[in-house]
């Protein structure tokens, strides 16, 4: 499933939920689940981050997340994924980002889970804008590194 | 082939402010690339580095070839998650 929401959201409660209203044949078959939350920090770059602006493009971003989860069927094993973002006003400690893959066994469910989060990070329209202190509001210029460089 | 269709053109986050507007429609007229379609709207403009472009909601490259009816999108490298 692809969520995209203006509201604060509990990860937790969103993947429990999700979970139970599988069909409990699907759920006697999930050996593995996998997940990562990406949360806002109040700091970027040496500054106090008061809040941020998620924008981001209706239609596209969906599409582009759509993309990514068949990709990732394709590629691995999986009983199910979970994409979860939000969207406008956001404070320090919010919740931005959800991902959650369950599958049959841990291998598929941790790289599925990994290839998500990348993806999304490198390709899904999303846009945040800083609110800083002292100074003016700001755009992130682009994302870091998901990768360590060896 | 002369038939007249809307072309819209969409703009996102720092670069919609940049440029103070988030929409531009015209008529195409000719063959135009994505990139003919920046000149054409913003003639003054070179498109800044890094610039993505997107039409009908997918990824493409400046050499793409539009159609009447396409949604062309340009904006900064995105910033998710």
């Amino acid at each position: 499933m692809i969520s995209i929401v203006q509201e604060a959201f509990n990860p937790w409660d969103v993947m429990q939920a999700y979970q139970q209203q599988m069909a409990v044949r699907v759920r006697r078959k999930l050996g593995a689940t996998s997940v990562f939350v990406g949360s806002m920090r109040d700091f970027n770059q040496d500054d106090q981050v008061d809040r941020m602006v998620l924008e981001y493009y209706p239609g596209m971003t969906e599409k582009q997340l759509g993309m990514i989860a068949a990709q990732a069927n394709e590629q691995w094993s999986l009983i199910d994924s979970l994409i979860m973002h939000r969207v406008g006003e956001v404070f320090p400690t919010d919740v931005l980002v959800l991902v959650a893959v369950w599958a049959e066994h841990r291998a598929d469910a941790f790289e599925a889970c990994r290839f998500l989060m990348e993806a999304l990070k490198a390709q899904a329209p999303f846009w945040k804008k800083e609110c800083v202190t002292g100074q003016q509001a700001r755009w992130v210029a682009e994302n870091t590194e998901g990768y360590k460089r060896h | 082939m002369n038939q007249q269709c809307d072309i819209v053109v969409k703009y996102f986050a720092s670069l919609k402010e940049k440029l103070g507007r988030s929409e531009d429609y015209f008529t195409l007229t000719r063959s135009m690339t994505v990139s003919d379609v920046w000149a054409h709207v913003n003639p003054e403009i070179a498109p800044p580095e890094q610039l993505k472009v997107a039409v009908n909601l997918d990824y493409v490259s400046w050499d793409w070839v539009v159609k009447p009816g396409d949604e062309v999108a340009f904006f900064p490298p995105v910033t998710g998650g």
